[in-house]
């Protein structure tokens, strides 16, 4: 099995550490796995990406041009990796942002308004785990409790009181029931 | 093997050099290999080694020259547009035969060009992109498995050969995350240096490190004494990577990320019924023509894929020497072949030749 | 018989290449006379620069690298760094250190690195055959300026003691001059002093020494030295310009 994942939106969305925490769970879960991140200006506010391949087996290639999975926290996003998504792939899309369903008809699709949900939480930084929740109860990309694990390793430890919120967060993803 | 940790490419190359016994490090800020310079800056003063931010990237391969005359073990790491800085300091090096490893993580040019992921230094690499006749070892690893472990080995050829390595990855290896395994031990090999510059403390005799002989005839001798070692370095060295080359028609060569998309082709490629290899070539000076022999009797036609407009493909078409036909596809500026134009290419390919 | 003058043990028993009138045989002695009198020279490494002292390594008897055009002040940072026990010097004309070598010995000297420079300022370039150097002075005729250095056209003379005083970095900074026993006696004080300067790990430390090119300022040897005691130091004042209470 090999889940290849794109992430995109704004840059400060938490877009590549979110592809981070999966490719660190997925490590941590055993799986052969490579992050690749957009970099350069994209960072300091433009758009920002980043690929993520989790398998079975060691991974070919770390760049795509094709995903099993789609998380996406902006239209252009949106827009330009619609077409990417895999017969049967799946999308999630951050609702409160993105004004639009897919139009393709063999995919699947999931709008959560994460960003809203993550303000009423008191912290919009959770957005991109919401939206991961949603894709892990779907795909068991990786094990909870790796994730949680990986929480560790990625943040910085003076983040690392908001771990808890950061699985809440995870959770209500998780358990967001969509249309 | 020890720790397995999730790291980006420009961290395991820092890792590896300082694993490798590389406390000293001069560089220049440029994009996209700035985490090496920020890896060194955090590390090596906390193991007793030298993190300078030199002035430029002239002065940078400059402080690497006096820093290998001592025989300490030294790098320095760019980008495309500063290693073109760097090449006055490279042919020193090479004229005076200091070891030193050199990273260049590649990105799209010429001139200022672009950030983004690209292998078009590989003339200036493999050719000598300084003045006169010198060579120096090019590594081009992969993954950043291969980063760290051709850094490690990078360090041991530069001193047995007293010469340049330089490791060429591309903005995708630098900035990509992939796990790494590392070894509890390092496989280090450090020869003497009793040439090295370290003051002679009145029990020898003077040593000079020099590259200028203004006689012909000693100049001349000197190139040709050099000329010998990098002969040994072709038969010796040559490294080189062989997938689905059992049987198959059609080769793709290709180095670095470009090999990995090239290796996602073949499965897709095979139910297509097109029986596609890959020759990886791990050296890129030393080329590893052998590789080409090797597969000469079942291959077809050849493909090389960069991502330049066509420089490895000169050292693929002297090695193949007009035995079979050789085709290119090639991206620039930072665009990345796709596997689908991959696919096509060999599509064409299997059409013409039929 | 007593043997009252010998060479420096640090200079190597071979006759120099230099022009008759020329300098750098002064200079070379001084260096070497500091290295002996220090019991330095066999944890020394010299960096012989892009001029008519490239080989200077065939003189000094130390460890020497021989370094790009401008670039010894790199290399010697390399040299200091990786081995900072050792003493390091270079030795650098005027076009090698203040026009393409400027980058470097500005910041090697704001750094603080605790080598030592020799700096010659001929106010022209030697080797290449009398071409405008950064120090050429006003109104001076060489092969790139046949009219005569006008500062319109070519700028001003850098006074790189000066300029480099107004760093940091720097612990000792000096001019002397070459021209006569005297200047010469004083000159050598200054280049011990620089020695001791880096011995005691106080910082970076210079001294441009005031000197001849007879070859390309089409003077006899005694011209060339009148010319430096009448004419350079109006423009080049001689003095300690920084570290001048400075104790090693
Ligand atoms: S050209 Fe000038 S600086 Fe050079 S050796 Fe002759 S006199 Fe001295």
């Amino acid at each position: 099995m090999t889940h290849e994942i794109i992430l995109a939106g704004f840059g400060g969305q938490g877009i590549l550490s979110a592809g981070r925490l999966l490719a660190q769970a997925g490590m941590m879960d055993g799986k052969q796995v490579s992050w690749l991140p957009s970099y350069g200006p994209e960072m300091r506010g433009g758009t920002a990406n980043s690929s993520v391949v989790i398998s079975d087996k060691p991974v070919d290639s770390p760049v795509l041009s094709n995903a099993s999975a789609l998380i996406v926290m902006n239209k252009p996003s949106l827009d330009k990796f619609e077409a990417w998504v895999d017969k049967d792939g799946i999308v999630i899309i951050d609702s409160s942002i993105v004004d639009r369903d897919v139009k393709r008809k063999d995919i699947e699709s999931f709008l959560i308004p994460a960003t809203k949900i993550a303000s009423d939480m008191g912290n919009t930084a959770y957005a991109n785990i919401i939206l991961l929740g949603k894709l892990i109860q779907e795909r068991q990309i990786v094990t909870l409790e790796n994730f949680e694990k990986a929480l560790y390793v990625v943040l910085p430890p003076k983040k690392h009181h908001m771990i808890p919120e950061e699985m809440e967060a995870l959770k209500i993803g998780m358990n967001y029931a969509d249309k | 093997m020890g720790q397995k940790l999730l790291m980006k490419g420009n961290e395991a190359i820092a890792e590896a050099a300082i694993r490798a016994g590389c406390l000293h490090y001069f560089g220049y800020p440029i994009t996209p290999q700035t985490e090496i310079a920020h890896y060194m800056a955090k590390k090596l003063p906390k193991v007793g080694g030298v993190f300078l931010q030199a002035e430029s990237e002239v002065a940078a391969i400059n402080m690497v020259y006096g820093a290998g005359s001592t025989g300490t073990r030294v790098m320095t790491s760019s980008s495309s547009p500063g290693i073109s800085l760097k090449q006055e300091g490279l042919s020193y090096l090479a004229g005076s035969e200091v070891p030193a490893v050199v990273v260049n993580i590649v990105r799209g040019g010429p001139g200022l060009g672009g950030i983004q992921p690209a292998q078009s230094d590989y003339f200036q690499a493999t050719k000598g992109g300084g003045h006169g006749d010198y060579k120096q070892i090019v590594l081009a690893p992969s993954s950043v498995q291969e980063l760290y472990e051709l850094t490690v080995e990078a360090f041991n050829l530069a001193d047995r050969y007293r010469i340049v390595v330089m490791v060429m990855g591309d903005g995708i290896l630098g900035q990509m995350m992939e796990v790494v395994e590392f070894r509890d031990k390092e496989p280090i090999e450090r020869p003497d240096a009793p040439w090295a510059t370290t003051g002679h403390g009145c029990e020898r005799s003077q040593n000079v490190i020099t590259s200028i002989h203004l006689s012909p005839a000693v100049l001349e001798k000197m190139n040709l004494s050099r000329l010998e070692k990098y002969k040994q370095i072709e038969e010796k060295e040559c490294r080189y990577e062989l997938f689905n080359d059992e049987d198959a028609e059609f080769f793709i060569v290709a180095y670095g990320t470009v090999a990995r998309i090239a290796k996602s082709v073949i499965e897709t490629a095979r139910q297509e019924g097109l029986n596609v290899g890959l020759i990886r070539p791990v050296t890129l000076w030393p080329f590893p023509r052998k590789a080409i022999d090797k597969v000469m009797g079942t291959a077809k036609a050849f493909l090389t894929v960069e991502m330049s407009a066509g420089q490895m493909l000169e050292d693929v078409m002297l090695s193949v020497c007009g035995r079979k036909p050789v085709y290119f596809h090639g991206r620039m500026g930072g665009m990345v072949p796709a596997k689908e134009d991959i696919l096509q290419k060999l599509r064409e390919m299997k059409e013409q030749l039929g | 018989m007593a043997i009252i003058f010998q060479k420096p043990k640090a200079l190597k028993d071979t006759s120099m290449h230099y022009c008759p009138g020329c300098t750098h045989g002064i200079a070379h002695r001084l260096v070497a006379e500091a290295l002996d009198e220090l019991e330095i020279e066999g944890r020394t490494i010299g960096i012989a620069s892009v001029g008519c002292s490239y080989n200077s390594y065939d003189y000094f008897g130390c460890d020497m690298i021989q370094a790009p055009h401008g670039r010894a002040p790199a290399v010697a940072t390399g040299v200091k760094r990786s081995k900072p026990d050792s003493i390091v010097f270079t030795y650098q004309g005027d076009g090698d250190l203040a026009a393409i070598g400027t980058g470097e010995i500005v910041h090697a000297a704001a750094r603080g690195e605790k080598i030592t420079v020799i700096f010659i300022n001929n106010t022209i370039y030697g080797m290449t055959s009398g071409q405008m150097a950064p120090t050429t002075l006003l109104n001076q005729y060489s092969t790139t300026t046949p009219y005569g250095r006008i500062a319109d056209l070519h700028g001003y003379p850098i006074k790189v003691c000066e300029l480099l005083a107004t760093l940091d970095g720097p612990a000792y900074i000096e001019r002397a001059s070459l021209a006569d026993v005297k200047q010469i006696k004083n000159a050598k004080k200054a280049v011990k002093k620089a020695f001791q300067v880096q011995m005691a790990g106080l910082g970076f430390s210079m001294v441009e020494l005031l000197s001849t090119c007879p070859t390309n300022w089409g003077l006899n040897p005694l011209e060339s030295m009148n010319r430096v005691k009448d004419e350079l130091v109006l423009h080049y004042p001689l003095g300690v310009f920084k570290g001048e209470s400075l104790e090693v």
